[in-house]
């Protein structure tokens, strides 16, 4: 509000029509990279034919997040005529909406499940992560919907980097994870360039980062995810790395060879902390604008040891069950069933590993 | 003791025209916290989500009125112009807190909720910074009165397609706006709302009444930087105040409250003050040391007291509290701190006082209604 009230920006468009001024357009997000690790095991995967069932009248539009809860349920996090959040039951049926018309939701980024099978669904229209009890009550916001009056008077705006860094408040945040502590990290985003951590009550704790390509900087930090150690695995998509923080957001190492990370998944769920082996995946997606040439270079998932060593990988570009375009969020709860929140597809996805198998490499 | 002493400066610092300053050792007032007081119901497709709370207030039956921020606010594509709609609703409560009624669906300038207001007679008033509107409810839900008018369009110019296609993860987020500024579409070509005279409001925060039924409005948080006084029937009547720190200037007024003498009483945010006017407008007084005020209550009792909120910082996470203050501005006592647990507050935007030591408290940042009882 203060922010608001003492912008002369803000005062001058709204005081009489005067010319807006606005931010040089940010330089093309350079093209969607090919992996550089080569001779990758293919993993053999096949999809759940129609698995998501919706009633009649029910739609899911451009499906940007996915997670399941310790009971199976699924949630979809979509935008669609509204951004809506959709509950499935483990069959995949339709279940229910969730926080229809509130506050925190425009424009869907990704959804998690917490421990306590809360639901926090992340919105990059609002710039608030909004946690619901498993009834879907609001219990928890954290960031604040940019004030109607400073929004209109930045309009158009192209949501460009900004780098602002404030405590309390994101710039278009892209996702959420948990320690087994219940801190909570946020990677903020594509207007921040930075990772910050808050306490389990929603207290800043610390951020760390720039807009860069060095260690601890970040070019559009696209998802986050955690280990049973604590440890932060950020999907920095624009340098085409997963960088890996400790939990205090101390830089550990750079998995460099997989492509431009979209989507980070660690397996085996947010906790409590369970005696399975944790594997990472990362999705080099198709890009969203589905260039005919980044079909061929894109589309793959990778399975990876937490240190970085790259196990096998599974999928391609494409619209038919089982391929991907633009995979934009994954869980992984269960290590060989993998669910694809897809944007271009309008569709979620079932995915089944079959590990087992040994295959050629292609 | 201390206060005896406090009240003592704090009198001979208000006769001899100083201000006061910081008053850091205000008690504490030790308190209790309902902070789950709303209940609506969030299942299915009739989910009701409060928001962010711009104003609570209730009635003399206990009916409770919180206009809030929730749903969306939509720009509605038309010819060379784009509309706003949406953004805000009046809910209403029983006494418990369990979701009634609603107030004023779908009317016209429920856009960004920034106060409201339960007057003497039951009257609901409802006060929008992006409408730029005053609305009285009747206490059956009717519209009685609607001061200023809501700018017929919003400056939204369309930005550029994507530079070729392929442009890049999630194109469409680069590339030049279509219109130079102040091009087609603007908002140079859209005459905000005119209103009638004296009711050009320029986001207004709130409203008071004295005894006579005249209404104040706050005007506000843009840059009008006036308190403009009309009749009980809306007809205008005078204003004053402009932008700075003189005495009778202001930097964003964020509330007003009218003692039972007919002080005017305004919370003169950015310059960390309230200001005391007469009726006519005429400059009485001013006392610092409550902080940044974001909002007030006056109680009604014998003896009357300001409860005025206060946040250090932007989104009340860091630096916040409530104070109750006697009219002569000595802080009694304060409490409560930032945050987003119970017991903490998050831009305390709205203080209902209607009984002096049980408080209804609606936050910005945290999307609740807090009810407050003080111990004595």
């Amino acid at each position: 509000m203060k922010r608001c009230f003492t912008s002369s920006l803000t005062a001058l468009a709204l005081a009489g029509g005067l010319a807006l001024v606005w931010a040089p357009a940010q330089p093309v997000v350079s093209a969607q990279s090919k992996a550089t690790a080569t001779n990758v095991p293919v993993i053999p995967h096949e999809p759940v034919p129609n698995f998501f069932k919706n009633p009649p009248g029910i739609y899911t539009g451009e499906n940007m997040g996915i997670a399941t809860d310790s009971k199976g349920n699924i949630y979809i996090y979509h935008r669609a005529y509204e951004t809506r959040l959709f509950q499935y039951a483990p069959n995949g049926t339709f279940v229910r909406e969730i926080g229809r018309g509130n506050y925190g939701f425009a424009f869907a980024h990704s959804v998690r499940v917490d421990a306590q099978d809360n639901i926090w669904a992340v919105d990059e229209g609002t710039d608030t992560l909004v946690k619901f009890s498993p009834e879907g009550k609001i219990l928890m916001t954290i960031g604040r919907r940019m004030d109607p009056v400073f929004a209109i008077a930045n309009m158009p705006g192209q949501g460009a980097f900004h780098g602002r860094n404030e405590k309390y408040r994101f710039g278009r945040q892209t996702d959420v994870a948990w320690d087994q502590q219940g801190n909570i990290f946020v990677p903020d985003g594509y207007s921040d360039g930075r990772v910050v951590k808050y306490d389990k009550n929603g207290r800043f704790v610390k951020a760390v980062g720039t807009r860069g390509s060095g260690n601890l900087q970040f070019n559009t930090p696209h998802s986050l995810a955690t280990d049973f150690q604590g440890n932060v695995y950020v999907g920095d998509r624009g340098n085409a790395r997963v960088q890996v923080l400790d939990n205090d957001l101390n830089w550990k190492a750079n998995y460099p060879n997989t492509g431009n990370p979209w989507a980070v998944c660690v397996s085996g769920g947010p906790g409590p902390k369970n005696p399975g082996k944790q594997y990472l995946y990362v999705s080099n997606s198709w890009q969203d604008s589905a260039p005919a040439a980044g079909a061929e270079i894109t589309g793959e998932v990778y399975k990876m040891e937490l240190d970085g060593t790259i196990i096998g990988k599974f999928g391609r570009a494409g619209k038919a069950p089982g391929e991907f375009a633009t995979i934009h969020q994954m869980d992984c709860r269960d290590p060989n069933t993998i669910y694809t929140a897809e944007i271009n597809n309008w569709r979620s996805q079932k995915i089944l590993l079959k590990p087992a198998a040994k295959s050629s490499a292609n | 003791m201390t206060r005896t002493f406090k009240g003592f400066v704090a009198a001979a610092m208000l006769a001899s025209g100083a201000s006061l300053t910081a008053q850091s050792g205000a008690p504490e007032i030790a308190f209790d916290s309902t902070a789950d007081l709303l209940k609506t119901n969030t299942d299915g497709p009739n989910a009701v989500f409060v928001g962010e709370v711009g104003g609570v207030g209730q009635d003399s039956r206990g009916r409770i009125f919180v206009y809030t921020r929730t749903g969306h606010p939509y720009a509605t594509l038309a010819d060379n112009r784009t509309f706003q709609r949406g953004g805000s609703r009046l809910l209403v409560f029983d006494r418990t807190g369990k979701m009634t009624a609603e107030w004023g669906q779908d009317v016209y300038g429920f856009n960004a909720a920034i106060g409201l207001r339960v007057d003497p007679q039951d009257n609901v008033w409802t006060i929008d910074e992006v409408a730029s509107q005053v609305v009285k409810f009747n206490p059956d839900g009717s519209v009685g009165l609607v001061l200023g008018r809501k700018p017929e369009a919003i400056g939204v110019r369309p930005a550029a397609p994507p530079a070729g296609r392929g442009g890049g993860p999630e194109a469409g987020r680069g590339g030049p706006p279509a219109f130079p500024p102040g091009g087609p579409g603007g908002r140079g070509n859209a005459l905000p709302g005119s209103g009638t005279p004296g009711s050009t409001f320029n986001r207004p925060t709130d409203v008071a009444w004295d005894k006579q039924g005249n209404i104040y409005i706050a005007d506000g948080i843009g840059n009008n930087n006036r308190i403009a006084k009309f009749d009980k029937e809306g007809r205008f009547i005078r204003q004053w105040g402009s932008t700075g720190s003189e005495n009778g200037q202001f930097r964003g007024i964020k509330s007003l409250a009218i003692d039972a003498a007919g002080n005017v009483y305004a919370a003169d945010h950015g310059n960390k003050r309230v200001q005391v006017f007469d009726a006519d407008g005429t400059y009485k007084s001013q006392f610092t040391g409550i902080g940044t005020p974001l909002t007030m209550c006056m109680t009604t009792g014998a003896t009357q007291y300001l409860y005025i909120s206060h946040s250090g910082d932007a989104d009340g996470m860091e630096d916040a509290y409530i104070q109750k203050v006697g009219l002569d501005g000595k802080v009694i006592g304060k409490f409560g701190s930032a945050g987003r647990l119970p017991k903490q507050f998050g831009l305390a935007n709205s203080i209902d006082c209607r009984n002096e030591n049980e408080l209804l408290v609606g936050e910005m940042a945290v999307w609740r209604v807090q009810k407050i009882a003080l111990k004595k």
